[in-house]
């Protein structure tokens, strides 16, 4: 009988091996269904991101859902019960459910997920891109390093080689070249030669030409240029087989004078001269110039010019600098040659000094004693002649003599006092003769304010006069001359670059002397000073003389801190000398000052004198009162220290203060008084009158600022001692 | 008497004086310091000197007489004696002070007055002799002489 039961049977009839290889791959669906959740759980937990969990879960869900739905399929291959037909078909219409679900939800998502892929993708280009960029600043960077340290190192130097082999060095260092030559002009400027090389040692002496249409090129652009590997140039070393030779760059270095410095702009084309530079990159590497490598190359150059410049501009100081010294040195040595010149003429001229005087002397003593004697009219004649001629050398020589002495410095003036108004009359009487038989009146005029007794070197201020008219009356015909004397203010008469300030006891004298003689060529005044130069006109040539008077003459002038010059109008109008010489004023009437006798101290006269006394006992106030009035002095008295400090002031040279009674209180006075003259050339003497004059007595008083002690009762003569001694020494301690 | 006699007893006067010690040299010397600008000089001092001594010898005697002798009081006026006396030159006035002195240090009242009574003595004596010295003085001055100036041959 068959059962009833509540199956369900299959579709179609089982055939035995198709339902097996079903029923296997059944289960390894179902296998791989539930793994994948399994995998998808175990790498999004792996993973830190993932924003689509629910997705997930949903997803997961349907994975799951599949899978069971065919494992429960496995049981369908045989008779199953109705409970796993239920089972499956739940299982299925959920399954179902949850595919269309996810299936419309993987609509939305899977754009979504499209988009983060192409935003990677954008992404990442953008992160090549600036990683592109960066590598690009860096470079930059380093580059700008790099100028900066070349930089560095060219300017650190002053050295013109050491310049150029450094930026050669480095430069090949930093651009990694292979090869750096710098060609500079020759000097005809018609070559470039080459100067220096990095690699090779010993640069062979190529010249080219320099107006190569490559080098024009280069030299008429301030930037760096490239160049043909095989142009003249670049063509340093034998070819020795490679392959590619690498590419060439080549910038000018312009060589600057000092004054092509301009602050704003390089200098154009106009005169210049220009070094090349030249650089080449290893040859068979595949590098190119990049721009930045090419921009450094002109930052070089530049710096390279401007280096270049500081070493000429310092070569140029040191060669100056070593001329100096040089001239220095001869200087020195021509200064000291002079000094021995000097030095031997000095000792000539005193030497010679010595021996021409002696004979000269000789002959005019003698010569005077012979005329002394009978002669015929012309024996008489023959020796006034001698005489006279004698005379003339002897005053020659010592003219000479006076004026090297002065030129020395050596020579000092003779201060003494003397009559001014007797001089100028001596003087007078001396070219009166002259005058008198050229007939030309001299009159004198002395200012009425003209000192009388006066201090300086009579001799030479006489000489000075007595040159200044005797030249008046020599190189005058006719017309009169007239001598002024009179003090000087600081008028404007005065050539301007002298200043005339009268001190206290100096004035200055001046003294003019005019006549209408020949006169001077306004022209030859200047010469008229200098030694042994006389003007050439033929009125002068007769009248003699060596032209030293005026040099010396000035000379003394100048020696008597004053000014002498010559105005004149002109030839045939005559001139006017002028000289002003600082002398000072004597207190004298005598002709000889006479010392001052130093005082008798017997009589020391104390007239005058204003002390104070200060005693409070009234006998002996008035007779110390009596003893300095009897002295001479003008006494102030007062009783009390009080009083004593209110009346006495700055014109109490002495005071006297009685300390006898006993106390301290007395002598704060002294203090007192010396608080209130801080001056202590104002303060006064302070004296303390006392009945004992112990040790102890004296220190105090010396303690307190006292300047000296007496013992009373004062005797006259003690008290008059006392007096000329503190006035003479300011202290006093002794008058015991 | 005779101007002469006048003068040349005078000067036997001021020699006993200067002798019996009751002046001493300072006395002279006041008397070198009057001349025809000062001509009363030494007169005046003198004056002064009396005036002054009479007030402090009457007010030593007050103060000495008090009950309690405050000798802050007595020293200061004999110091201003002895002063005075050795600024004129009575010497033994000078040296009684002295002694007076040293008894006002000892706080000594029994030799204060012992001191005072010498004072006193010494002090009437040189004014009595003093003032007989300016009578002679003017008598001879108002017989037209002139006093001798003091010789210091002793």
């Amino acid at each position: 009988m068959m059962e009833v039961c509540n199956c369900i049977e299959p579709q179609w009839p089982a055939d035995e091996l198709l339902m097996k290889y079903q029923y296997i791959s059944d289960f390894f669906i179902a296998v791989a269904y539930f793994s994948i959740p399994l995998e998808l759980i175990y790498f999004v937990k792996k993973s830190a991101v993932f924003p689509y969990r629910w997705v997930l879960v949903q997803f997961g869900a349907f994975i799951v859902l599949c899978g069971a739905t065919h494992l429960i399929n496995l049981w369908t291959f045989t008779t199953h019960s109705r409970t796993v037909a239920l089972v499956m078909t739940t299982a299925k219409v959920l399954t179902a459910v949850v595919s269309c679900a996810t299936a419309l939800m993987l609509v939305h998502i899977i754009p979504d997920l499209l988009s983060v892929k192409t935003r990677e993708l954008f992404l990442k280009n953008k992160a090549a891109e600036l990683d592109r960029e960066m590598g690009l600043i860096r470079t930059q960077e380093e580059t700008g390093r790099h100028v900066r340290m070349l930089t560095h190192e060219i300017r650190s130097t002053l050295d013109r080689h050491t310049i150029l082999k450094t930026t050669l060095v480095e430069l090949g260092r930093t651009l990694a070249l292979e090869e750096c030559a710098l060609w500079m002009p020759t000097r005809t400027g018609l070559e470039l030669q080459l100067s220096y090389t990095l690699r090779q040692q010993h640069p062979v002496e190529y010249t080219v030409p320099i107006h190569l249409p490559v080098i024009n090129q280069v030299f008429g652009t301030s930037r760096a240029v490239k160049i043909s590997p095989n142009s003249p140039v670049a063509r340093l070393r034998p070819v020795s087989g490679k392959y590619l030779l690498g590419e060439v760059v080549a910038v000018r270095v312009p060589l600057l004078h000092l004054s092509n410095f301009q602050i704003n702009d390089w200098p154009e084309l106009s005169t210049k001269r220009y070094a090349l530079m030249v650089l080449m990159l290893p040859s068979d590497s595949a590098r190119q110039w990049h721009v930045h490598e090419m921009e450094l190359v002109e930052v070089v150059a530049d710096q390279v010019a401007v280096a270049l410049s500081h070493a000429a501009i310092l070569e140029e100081s040191m060669r100056a600098r070593d001329l100096l010294m040089e001239q220095n040195v001869a200087l020195d040595i021509a200064r000291r040659e002079a000094e021995t010149a000097i030095r031997a003429r000095n000792d000539f001229l005193a030497v010679m000094n010595h021996e021409m005087r002696t004979p000269m002397h000789a002959i005019i003593a003698l010569s005077s004693l012979l005329q002394e004697t009978e002669l015929t009219p012309e024996q008489r004649l023959m020796v006034e002649t001698v005489l006279k001629s004698s005379s003339l050398l002897a005053t020659l020589m010592n003219d000479v003599l006076d004026l090297s002495r002065l030129e020395d410095g050596s020579l000092q003036l003779e201060l003494g006092t003397f009559n001014l108004h007797t001089l100028f009359r001596e003087v007078l009487s001396l070219i009166k003769p002259i005058a008198v038989v050229k007939k030309l009146p001299i009159t004198l005029n002395l200012a009425p304010d003209l000192p009388e007794f006066v201090v300086g070197d009579e001799k030479r201020l006489m000489q000075i006069i007595l040159n200044i008219v005797g030249n008046a009356v020599k190189f005058s015909k006719q017309g009169s001359i007239s001598v002024t004397a009179l003090v000087t203010k600081s008028d404007n008469r005065a050539p301007p670059d002298f200043f005339v300030v009268p001190t206290g006891s100096h004035f200055y004298l001046r003294v003019k002397v005019k006549d209408m003689g020949a006169g001077i060529n306004p022209q030859d005044i200047p010469k008229l000073f200098t030694k042994f130069a006389q003007t050439q006109s033929l009125a002068t040539r007769s009248s003699g003389g060596s032209g030293l008077g005026l040099a010396i003459s000035k000379r003394f002038v100048n020696l008597m801190e004053g000014n002498i010059w010559i105005e004149s109008d002109g030839v045939g109008k005559g001139c006017t000398a002028i000289f002003d010489v600082k002398l000072g004023i004597s207190n004298e009437s005598k002709q000889s000052g006479i010392p001052k006798v130093p005082a008798n101290p017997q009589h020391a006269n104390f007239a005058g004198l204003k002390v104070l006394v200060m005693d409070e006992n009234g006998v002996s106030r008035m007779v110390t009162k009596g003893l300095l009035i009897h002295l001479g002095c003008e006494v102030t008295m007062v009783s009390s220290s009080e009083e004593c400090l209110r009346v006495v002031s700055h014109e109490h040279k002495v005071v006297f203060m009685d300390v006898c009674t006993p106390g301290v209180e007395n002598y704060q006075i002294a203090l007192r008084i010396h608080e209130k003259f801080t001056k202590r050339h104002q303060r006064p003497l302070l004296v303390a009158l006392t009945g004992n004059t112990d040790k102890s007595t004296k220190e105090k008083c010396m303690s307190f600022g006292l300047d000296g002690v007496l013992l009373k009762p004062v005797s006259l003569d003690n008290m008059r001692n006392v007096l000329s001694d503190l006035l003479e020494h300011r202290v006093l301690y002794e008058a015991m | 008497m005779e101007l002469v006699q006048m003068q040349k007893s005078l000067q036997d006067y001021t020699k006993s004086l200067f002798l019996e010690g009751v002046l001493d040299s300072q006395f002279l010397q006041l008397q070198q310091l009057q001349d025809e600008s000062n001509p009363d000089f030494v007169s005046q001092v003198v004056t002064l000197f009396f005036q002054d001594s009479d007030r402090i010898l009457n007010d030593l005697s007050l103060s000495l007489d008090q009950q309690v002798v405050d000798f802050k009081k007595v020293d200061p006026h004999v110091h201003q004696l002895k002063g005075s006396s050795s600024s004129i030159g009575a010497q033994r006035v000078k040296n009684a002070c002295v002694v007076f002195r040293t008894f006002c240090e000892q706080q000594n009242v029994e030799g204060c007055h012992r001191c005072l009574q010498q004072v006193k003595q010494e002090y009437y004596l040189v004014k009595n002799r003093l003032e007989t010295l300016f009578k002679l003085e003017q008598q001879i001055v108002a017989s037209g002489g002139v006093i001798p100036a003091m010789e210091l041959g002793f």
